[in-house]
């Protein structure tokens, strides 16, 4: 069946099915196994006070945080590619991740062990790249240019890496480990701070995108047909641009970063038949999610009890899926 | 569609950044309600620079560009969207949607953010569709249509803006004399119920038939503007496009024809 053809109800159905069983197999499997039942009585607080610890303080926390992940990244990622009308565009590419990067290896260089500073540090390093894009983009004249922000995007990535690299030069093997495993992205260390925290991002940005869905329609059609189509399209690609890096952020100073989220699911969303920006970022959402949760499981099961990075395996499934989708695309 | 109201350019200079030289010099033309403008002049002229100065994406203006009494330059985008449907010359989606989800994008600007389509849209939409000739393939994918039915999917999209005012950028191209005739009567009926339409064309021959006033553009200026009489004169054409041309009259229908000679060897 040629892409696109298939009905939208597909993959709704199916990925809320799938969310709902990783969800279930995320709160059971792990280092100590659960039955349904158990998990049902220690979320209920009955039971094993073993069990209720597990799945109550550890398991439900890390579910929670990769579940918002998923939806940060799966609903930016949607947005984004729509308005800078291209498939391939994802929130890493604006230099979010970059700029994240530069200010987590900051602080793990400087060497601050308070907790919550790394992704403090992240957060600020996203918002002054995501700030620098932007200025380049205007100084480069042409603001309404989609283009021209993508490719700001591509270059101060490139300025980031190698701020990364001499930050890395001289420092002790812990801390380049540190830095190293920070970049490769994890929910392990979830708390309930940090799952609020990150849940009050993800309700204000993708409300913000969601109210944009139509404008997102329109945009995609192009300057000339989104201005007679009553849209101020300079305006509007920046308000998405902020919202989506805003939201990409959030994201990577919660769990690091976490990769091709942001670039797979929206394209597979499409594939389903799901075009309208609305269902699109909402889809995007959902599958972003149950990717992500997909992800942490592998991550904690397949060679535990060591645990693989999480941006490591997401990397893992979104390249054979793009790369399916791209021969599809011809 | 609310009250008539021309669409007048009056004194616009457009640039596409500050410092570089001027697409439109001091241009003033008045389009007339019920009434088809024909822009015309050769590649470069102008005139799609005249378009986007409607869509207020010229960066270096002077002068009005008037909606009856709205100035288009200084207007919100979205009241100027209310007023003005515009045809680009050129479009092409990042992604293909269904042709009928794309011709609802016509009624946008006039949708607030959370509001689904309503009767009334959805009565525009079909009505715009049939007069397009679009609605065989509703259903079908941008991206499955021909060069000619992506142009009536656009024609539609247009007309479902329903504004008093309609700008078209070479509505014609990749059309067969079937459905270019067609749109030219679609355009003609849309004049004669009130509309005031400005199209920008290449077929000259065509435009001569159709329109009530012909603007031919040069280098940014206007060159010559009236009734296709007035303006289709051969020595005045040859001056502007740098051709051999003979203009004769139709036989069957009396309207002013444009025949390009071959040039000696």
């Amino acid at each position: 069946m040629p892409a696109g053809h298939r009905r939208p109800a597909v993959l709704w159905v199916g990925t809320a099915v799938a969310l709902l069983l990783l969800i279930g197999a995320s709160l059971a499997l792990g280092a100590v196994r659960l039955t349904p039942t158990a998990v049902m009585r220690a979320l209920l607080g009955t039971g094993d006070p073993l069990a209720i610890t597990i799945v109550r303080e550890l398991r439900l926390p890390r579910l929670a945080l990769a579940v918002l992940v998923g939806c940060a990244l799966g609903s930016a990622g949607a947005a984004l590619q729509g308005t800078l009308r291209n498939p391939l565009a994802e929130p890493y590419l604006l230099g979010v991740s970059g700029g994240a990067a530069v200010g987590a290896v900051i602080a793990i260089v400087v060497g601050v062990v308070a907790p919550g500073i790394v992704p403090l540090a992240a957060f600020a390093g996203a918002v002054a790249a995501v700030s620098l894009v932007l200025g380049l983009a205007r100084a480069a004249g042409a603001a309404r240019d989609p283009r021209t922000l993508l490719m700001a995007g591509v270059v101060i990535g490139a300025f980031a890496n190698a701020i990364i690299m001499i930050l890395l030069a001289d420092v002790s093997p812990e801390k380049v480990r540190g830095a190293v495993w920070w970049m490769a992205g994890a929910v392990s260390d979830a708390s309930w701070t940090r799952v609020i925290w990150l849940l009050g991002y993800v309700l204000v940005g993708m409300t913000l995108l969601v109210a944009r869905g139509r404008v997102l329609d329109v945009l995609s059609l192009g300057e000339d047909s989104a201005a007679s189509l009553g849209v101020d399209v300079g305006r509007a690609t920046r308000e998405v641009f902020l919202v989506s890096a805003l939201l990409a952020a959030a994201s990577v100073a919660a769990a690091g970063l976490v990769g091709f989220v942001g670039l797979v699911v929206p394209n597979l969303a499409r594939a389903f038949g799901i075009i309208k920006h609305r269902s699109l970022i909402l889809a995007s959402a959902l599958g972003g999610a149950a990717l992500v949760v997909l992800a942490d499981l592998l991550a904690r099961t397949v060679r535990a009890p060591l645990e693989l990075p999480l941006g490591a395996i997401t990397a893992c499934i979104g390249v054979p899926v793009f790369l399916l989708r791209l021969r599809r695309l011809r | 569609m609310s009250s008539n109201c021309a669409l007048e350019f009056s004194e616009v200079t457009l640039a596409y950044a500050r410092g570089a030289p001027d697409v439109v010099r001091q241009v003033s033309i008045v389009a007339q309600p019920a009434a088809i403008t024909a822009i015309v002049g050769p590649n470069g002229s102008g005139k799609s620079s005249l378009v986007r100065g409607v869509l207020g994406l010229m960066p270096q203006h002077s002068g009005r560009i008037l909606a009856g009494t709205v100035d288009l330059l200084r207007a919100p985008r979205r009241a100027a969207s209310q007023l003005v449907a515009v045809m680009p010359q050129r479009e092409s989606l990042a992604f293909p949607m269904r042709v009928r989800d794309y011709v609802a994008l016509g009624r946008s600007p006039f949708q607030g953010m959370w509001d689904a389509i309503a009767e009334r849209d959805a009565a525009l939409i079909d009505g715009a569709m049939r007069r397009a000739d679009v609605t065989g393939f509703a259903s079908r994918r941008t991206d499955e249509l021909s060069g000619g039915e992506w142009q009536r999917v656009r024609l539609a999209r247009a007309l479902a803006q329903d504004t008093p005012i309609l700008l078209l950028d070479e509505p014609t191209t990749f059309l067969d004399i079937a459905h270019e005739m067609a749109t030219f009567e679609t355009l003609s009926r849309e004049a004669a119920g009130g509309r005031t339409i400005v199209l920008v064309s290449h077929t000259l021959t065509l435009v001569a038939r159709f329109a009530d006033q012909i603007i031919l553009m040069h280098d940014g200026r206007v060159a010559a503007s009236g009734t296709p009489r007035e303006v289709m004169h051969a020595a005045a054409l040859e001056a502007v496009y740098g051709w051999p041309l003979v203009v004769s009259h139709d036989p069957a229908v009396g309207a002013p024809t444009l025949v390009p000679l071959r040039r000696p060897r």
